[in-house]
């Protein structure tokens, strides 16, 4: 019995929600037993936030645990060097290059950590960086930057690509269909 | 076909009540409760409304509910502490039409001030607890405790948890009871809890507790599964479908009624095993009661009081694997933080800036207690820093407080404060109270309260005025101000911390997400002026970096909210498109 684990982790705020209900959304239609695990209130404030995701044939807890996740998609760097423990020993971590310093680092108490990335690279096996922000900034709206990482995280699994279009048209507001799903295609063939 | 819907354990509460035929529902918002009453107002079938305060909502609810209508009333744990005089006398005089009590708990503390377990209140009012480990249950235990509350004349609480209030599943959706109003009849030796009446209802709760306490052996609620007798499991809630993740040998029994516990059941399922564990998280509620009857248990001795439970956790302490888990890394933390746009922000620097002290209280403004604003020095429940202020006065004289403010939102004000500054006015104090007017109750997600001018519903409403409000319980000196306009706010702080009487300032600008479709145009730094002081980072905005020596505004996030420009000496920070030539 295989379960999906993924992670959704980044900063309160930058739309990791929306991105795990329309996987969630999407592995219910394809017939698997689904949960998902949110964060709400005071953490969506700025802070780091994290979303579980598991599908499969029958899933009991909602949790993904430490060392057990499939994918991890940070929609932020340093976010990524934090949840990088809950990543299985041959699992895939997306990572968009967006960083966003948290107060620590803001007021000088801390600083951001320099190559993330490489320090990624050193503990994990497969490691994919996007610059979403700037694909999104191409395409003329920074809002669809968690779209293009949802067609990175697509091309990383195994659902067909038109599942996954489908869906993102019948969960985006109708007038923002082209552009969502133009991010899909940035981040599903970066 | 049956209709399957992938929803939150909040949003499977609201299903369960509209297929119960819930017709009134009532709320206090308060994390993680608060989406239940938002998913019911969604049906047009029931009647839902925010109260001002808990205690409020739970009398609106036993009103209605003896009045004739299945109720459903929904707080978070500590919420309950605030309706707890209620709560405990309802249990009394029982129903008329179903009382169904939502209480969510928040182990591990994600966005509350303590860890309570609301199953202790449970048993302290004699009021029976149901407790579902995910959406599908979720909504089938909400139908169930309709069911028991009008057969047993009780209010009946279900308890939910964080990761039950938060995670989604899968649903199946059924069609919603046609229930009538039951018919009200005066009934004072019921419904009128004098001495002589309670002590006589007192009688009936007691034999009310024993019918369910023999009756939950056999509730389909509970459920046994025999795998290994080598180790048995009592568990309920969320940490059951830790234990199904774990423990896959484990014999479980599942109880879906914590309080009163099926006895014979848990008598008979402790003989087939031969070590029993309960995992429950917060509290040793089970395995107190069980140890109780004499059946030897582990609980609380390996497992922690302390948030929240996992798979792993129970791996490691009853499987006795080593997981060799890896650590995360130390690295910067991310609290969370007041929003860029903020109103709050600017009345944080002022107080920081000449020095104040300010007696804290619940919402988004209590993030203004983090570096590096650092502008609370206390903050212990809903409404309690108008009256804890006044205790300081009381205990180290006026002069002490001159140097002092109350901070209090709009909603927690309504909820709970107004009573405090009565009490100022009243036993002669000369506090300052600084109300944070930003039109909504922010940190739960933008609930509408009686100072906004919409119902939960949507429709509008009478506006609760805070000016008048305030002088009406006989505060002379009232003013508004606005947040955004630092003198403004700086002169009124001065003066008023200096006056000798009583007195409050309604600082009012609306919550900078609540209007998402304005146009925001971002301020940026001209390299060139700035002199590198730091003075806008004292702010504490999320939007204002330092990248390289040099300070920068991310125009991704920056609201244009002017407070960064008003407070650099240089005039280096300026919206984009404006004193520029690009």
């Amino acid at each position: 019995m295989t379960i999906n684990n993924i992670l959704v982790v980044g900063v309160g705020g930058q739309g990791t929600l929306i991105t795990s209900r329309i996987l969630g959304n999407l592995a219910m239609s394809l017939g698997h037993d689904v949960k998902l695990s949110e964060v709400h209130g005071m953490a969506q404030r700025g802070g780091s936030v994290v979303t579980h995701i598991r599908y499969g044939e029958k899933v009991y807890s909602p949790l993904v645990e430490i060392g057990q996740a499939d994918i991890i998609v940070s929609f932020e760097k340093l976010e990524a060097l934090r949840w990088k423990h809950f990543l299985r020993e041959d699992g895939i971590m997306l990572v968009n290059t967006q960083e966003i310093d948290p107060m620590p680092v803001i007021i000088g108490t801390s600083t951001y950590p320099e190559d993330i990335i490489l320090k990624l690279e050193e503990e994990c096996k497969n490691v994919i960086s996007i610059d979403a922000l700037s694909r999104a900034k191409e395409l003329g709206n920074i809002k669809v930057a968690n779209t293009v990482l949802l067609g990175l995280l697509a091309k990383n699994m195994s659902i067909p690509k038109e599942n996954w279009i489908e869906i993102i048209k019948t969960t985006v507001p109708e007038k923002t269909i082209e552009i969502n799903v133009a991010a899909f295609e940035s981040g599903y063939t970066a | 076909m049956m209709n399957k819907k992938l929803m939150l354990g909040n949003e499977a509460v609201a299903r369960g009540a509209y297929e119960a035929g819930v017709t009134v529902a009532v709320a206090y918002p308060g994390t993680p409760s608060t989406e239940i009453t938002e998913f019911i107002a969604e049906y047009d079938e029931i009647y839902a409304e925010w109260g001002p305060n808990e205690k409020v909502a739970m009398e609106v609810a036993i009103g209605s509910a003896i009045a004739g209508a299945r109720t459903l009333v929904s707080m978070k744990h500590v919420g309950l502490n605030v309706a707890a005089d209620p709560l405990f006398t309802v249990s009394y005089t029982g129903i008329n039409g179903g009382l169904v009590i939502m209480v969510a708990d928040d182990p591990g503390m994600h966005s509350s001030q303590n860890e309570q377990d609301s199953r202790y209140y449970a048993k302290a009012a004699h009021i029976p607890m149901l407790e579902p480990s995910d959406s599908q249950e979720t909504k089938e235990f909400v139908k169930k405790a309709f069911e028991i509350s009008e057969q047993y004349d009780t209010p009946v609480m279900v308890r939910l948890t964080t990761r039950v209030s938060h995670s989604q599943s899968i649903v199946a959706l059924e069609e919603r009871e046609n229930i009538n109003l039951r018919e009200y009849q005066k009934d004072f030796m019921k419904n009128v809890m004098m001495p002589g009446m309670a002590r006589l209802k007192h009688v009936v709760v007691e034999k009310r507790m024993k019918d369910i306490a023999a009756a939950s052996n056999t509730m389909i609620m509970n459920t046994i599964e025999i795998k290994s007798t080598k180790i048995g499991v009592i568990t309920s809630g969320v940490p059951y479908q830790y234990v199904k993740e774990s423990l896959p040998e484990a014999s479980i029994l599942k109880l879906g009624i914590v309080h009163p516990l099926p006895r014979k059941l848990i008598e008979d399922f402790a003989k087939k095993v031969e070590v029993l564990y309960i995992i429950e998280e917060l509290e040793p509620i089970i395995e107190d009661e069980v140890k109780s009857w004499g059946i030897d248990c582990i609980g609380k001795d390996i497992l922690t009081v302390q948030g929240e439970y996992s798979a792993n956790l129970i791996s490691e302490r009853i499987g006795e694997q080593d997981l060799h888990l890896s650590q995360p890394k130390s690295l910067p933390q991310r609290p969370p933080v007041m929003c860029p746009g903020c109103p709050h922000r600017g009345v944080y620097y002022i107080l920081n800036k000449l020095k104040k002290h300010a007696s804290g209280d619940i919402g988004c403004y209590t993030l203004g207690a983090l570096p590096p604003l650092q502008g609370m020095d206390t903050c212990v429940c809903m409404g309690a820093s108008i009256s804890m202020l006044h205790g300081m006065e009381k205990a180290r004289g006026k002069e002490f407080v001159k140097d002092w403010v109350a901070v209090i939102g709009d909603s927690t004000f309504v909820h709970s404060g107004i009573t405090g500054l009565v009490d100022i006015v009243y036993n002669k104090g000369a506090s300052t109270v600084m109300i944070l007017d930003n039109s909504t109750t922010g940190m739960t997600g933008h609930q509408d309260n009686p100072a906004t001018g919409l119902t939960l519903k949507g429709e509008a409403t009478s506006v609760l005025n805070l000016v008048e409000l305030t002088k009406s319980v006989g505060i002379k000196r009232v003013r508004v101000v606005n947040p955004f306009n630092l003198k403004e706010v700086e002169e009124a702080v001065k003066e008023e911390t200096a006056a000798l009487e009583p007195s409050v300032i309604i600082a009012s600008a609306a919550c900078e997400l609540l209007d998402k479709k304005r146009v925001r145009i971002p301020f940026f730094i001209d390299e060139a002026v700035c002199k590198k002081c730091g003075m806008c980072m004292k702010l504490g905005c999320p939007a204002i970096q330092k990248k390289d020596g040099n300070y920068q505004i991310n125009d991704a996030i920056c609201s244009g909210c002017t407070l960064c420009s008003s407070v650099c000496k240089f005039g280096a920070i300026s919206k984009v498109g404006e004193n520029h030539d690009n």
